[in-house]
């Protein structure tokens, strides 16, 4: 780009009027690229470095600090406690292991509700009914979230729609508590899941499948031997939306999951009394989703996001 | 390429800043402070001019000035008269308001009983002078000078209001009718699932109250004031009622949905929302049972750093006039502390049904306090449970 670079525009208008600022600024950033990229990426890098990485690296030192047992101010000495507390005290290990499994169920549920709709969306129905039934799967993203949970709220309370949907099976509805929290972040996320796997499906090459066909393949062998192998990345990019945004979610537990906690009401609870406590959890989510990412990273699923 | 090193040396550097700063401000912590000895701070002897403007820390509901609801407007006049323009910054929490309290941009705050003696030991609010508050004299005699108002004799604040943590109950589901607290601790499995409590660390105090008078070994006086025996008692009593509860409760309006749909079906609640869900149908009742309950006071403190003093001693004239008491009582859901609010109310059995001026039911109400490592009750041979540790007992109560 620098080498082949054609002559300055500024240039030709040049010889007929003295060059102004403007122009002699203009020819300086021409010859100087690194200059040039260096003035461009300045204000993206310092708003990553500052504001997103900054914010980051003040929440993990924050961890490492106390706080005045009455006052709850926050004390600025060094100390491990609180970061041992999270990873020894049973309760906090409990509550990170229950907040673990239910972004995993979510996950899961997800994956498996979503795959045959996206499945249907993307190569079953006619062909001009697809975008319509991609927009109604992106319908639910345009309600409030917490409109969406409170109708959770009240189809999962006593005598709703659940209940009322249940009882000709002889069965009741799961009431407030963790399988309500998971059903409802599960139809939360849903859509982040189906829109990746929906693209990965409508994008698979139609000769693949009927080179599958041709050789004898039937079509579940077919879409274990080809369909699969072609789509799961995408499922692990639509994993990676429901993963972390189940473990981070604190308010759906707190209208639908009855006496449920999960992580992040325990750093909800800290995080007026006691900052540096709430820092320690709060880097726990933090960590987890690296893993993930990490591990995820491993199976090339990444590169579909 | 260049770009990933870029970032990755932006974020080293953003690291080691973060690093040396705090290393450099770890010098000046202060030494933790126990048990209340409040600095030493002066309230004003007399008012100067109104600065024009005050800022407020409140409860949802205690300053209105008619923009949620058209008929609850007392700050409108309160602007007119003193030419005082009120900014108020509603808080969901004690917790909240001790925070909001500490950034110093605020001049008074409507502080609960769990949340005043921190304000008082922090130094973050200040002694009030009641001689310039005239309206404190018709105050209810049982108010003034508590212990969450008060420390060494020195007021703190002016009482706004109170009211008791009654135990409710559907009225369908629940037979025989409870005449006791042991209906949510002892007895709670009859409504498995359908048990709630108020979501907050101070409700162990209402499970000591309840061994108070069902456990009279462990010796509880004061239910805020909980050695580490005590405390633990409590704390297992509550860890044996989680198995009953349905959900625990902090935001009234889901209280009063959890009533209604019949989810919960007995628990703690507030008068106010058991008139709410009364009024919307749901068969419930609510009372106090025979040992006493737990209950709050609110007091409108004055920050120590006030940059509005003249105009916040205004308001806490103003709240505590007979018909603004009487209007925010009624508003809210409260018992007012203004004795000559009773007549201003508009629903005239009003003071009646909140109690108002029933001194022998306020003394069966253990008001809400901070429990700290002196014990409030006196004892000087243990050491009792800090709220911090209230805290982290409530987390683990819930599991």
């Amino acid at each position: 780009m620098t080498a082949t670079a054609p002559a300055p525009p500024a240039a030709p208008a040049a010889r007929e009027r003295p060059r102004g600022t403007l122009g002699r600024l203009a020819g300086a950033l021409h010859r100087r690229p690194r200059l040039r990229l260096a003035l461009l990426l300045t204000a993206p890098l310092l708003w990553l470095a500052v504001l997103y990485l900054g914010s980051l690296a003040v929440l993990f030192v924050s961890a490492f600090w106390t706080t005045n047992s009455f006052t709850s101010q926050v004390v600025k000495v060094w100390s491990t406690d609180n970061l041992r507390a999270v990873l020894t005290t049973p309760v906090y290990r409990e509550v990170i292991v229950r907040s673990v499994g239910v972004a995993l169920a979510v996950t899961v549920l997800c994956a498996v509700i979503g795959f045959p709709l996206a499945f249907f969306t993307a190569r079953v129905a006619p062909r001009r009914w697809r975008p319509l039934l991609v927009v109604a799967v992106l319908t639910p993203l345009w309600a409030s979230y917490l409109v969406k949970v409170y109708a959770w709220r009240l189809i999962l309370s006593e005598g709703g729609l659940a209940d009322w949907m249940l009882r000709p099976f002889g069965l009741d509805g799961p009431g407030y508590g963790l399988p309500a929290a998971v059903l409802t972040l599960t139809y939360l996320w849903l859509p982040y899941m189906i829109l990746p796997v929906h693209t990965a499906l409508a994008q698979l090459p139609a000769g693949l499948l009927e080179a599958s066909a041709d050789l004898g393949a039937r079509p579940a062998r077919t879409f274990r031997s080809v369909v699969l192998p072609l789509v799961l990345p995408s499922v692990g990019a639509g994993s990676v939306f429901t993963f972390s945004l189940s473990l981070g979610d604190y308010i759906t537990v707190q209208i639908v999951g009855g006496k449920t906690q999960l992580i992040g009401n325990l750093v909800y609870s800290n995080i007026e009394l006691n900052l540096p406590m709430a820092a320690a959890l709060g880097l726990v989510p933090v960590v987890v989703i690296v893993l993930y990412l990490l591990a995820l990273r491993r199976t090339g699923a990444l590169s579909s996001l | 390429m260049r770009l990933i090193r870029t970032v990755q040396a932006a974020l080293a550097a953003t690291l080691f800043l973060a690093v040396t700063a705090c290393g450099s401000s770890g010098g000046d912590g202060e030494s933790s402070a126990t048990g209340l000895n409040p600095p030493d701070l002066k309230a004003p002897t007399r008012l100067g001019k109104p600065e024009g403007q005050v800022d407020l820390i409140a409860w949802a509901g205690y300053v209105e000035d008619g923009s949620n609801d058209p008929d609850a407007d007392w700050v409108s006049d309160f602007e007119k008269q003193t030419g005082c323009q009120v900014r108020s910054k509603v808080a969901a929490s004690s917790d909240e308001m001790v925070k909001l309290m500490k950034t110093g941009e605020y001049d008074a705050v409507s502080a609960s009983g769990d949340a005043s003696l921190r304000l008082i030991a922090s130094g973050d609010a200040a002694p009030v002078n009641t001689d310039l508050v005239p309206n404190y004299q018709d105050i209810f005699p049982d108010l003034k000078m508590q212990p969450w108002n008060s420390v060494d004799g020195k007021a703190y604040g002016i009482p706004h209001g109170r009211g008791a943590n009654l135990l409710m109950y559907n009225t369908e589901k629940v037979k025989p009718a409870p005449t006791s607290w042991s209906a949510v601790f002892d007895g709670a499995f009859a409504h498995k699932g359908h048990v709630t409590a108020y979501d907050s660390p101070i409700y162990i105090a209402d499970a000591a109250l309840y061994l108070k008078a069902h456990r009279p070994e462990l010796k509880i006086k004061d239910p805020y004031a909980l050695d580490q025996k005590q405390f633990d008692a409590a704390v297992d009593l509550l860890k044996q009622q989680n198995k009953n509860v349905g959900e625990y409760w902090s935001d009234y309006l889901k209280e009063v949905s959890a009533f209604k749909s019949g989810d919960s079906v007995i628990g703690t609640t507030w008068q106010v929302i058991a008139n709410l869900a009364a009024s919307e149908g749901a068969k419930v009742k609510a009372f106090v049972p025979e040992e006493g309950s737990t209950g709050w006071s609110d007091t409108w403190m004055i920050s120590s750093k006030a940059k509005h003093p003249t105009c916040a001693y205004k308001w806490l004239n103003w709240i505590v006039s007979p018909k603004v008491n009487a209007q925010v009582a009624e508003y809210f859901g409260e018992a007012p502390a203004n004795a000559k609010a009773c007549e201003q109310t508009t629903d005239k059995n009003f003071c009646t049904t909140y109690h108002a001026a029933d001194t022998a039911y306020w003394k069966r109400i253990a008001f809400w306090n901070t429990p700290v490592e002196q014990c409030l009750d006196g004892r000087t041979d243990v050491k009792c449970v800090p709220y911090a540790k209230w805290v982290q007992a409530w987390t683990e109560i819930k599991g």
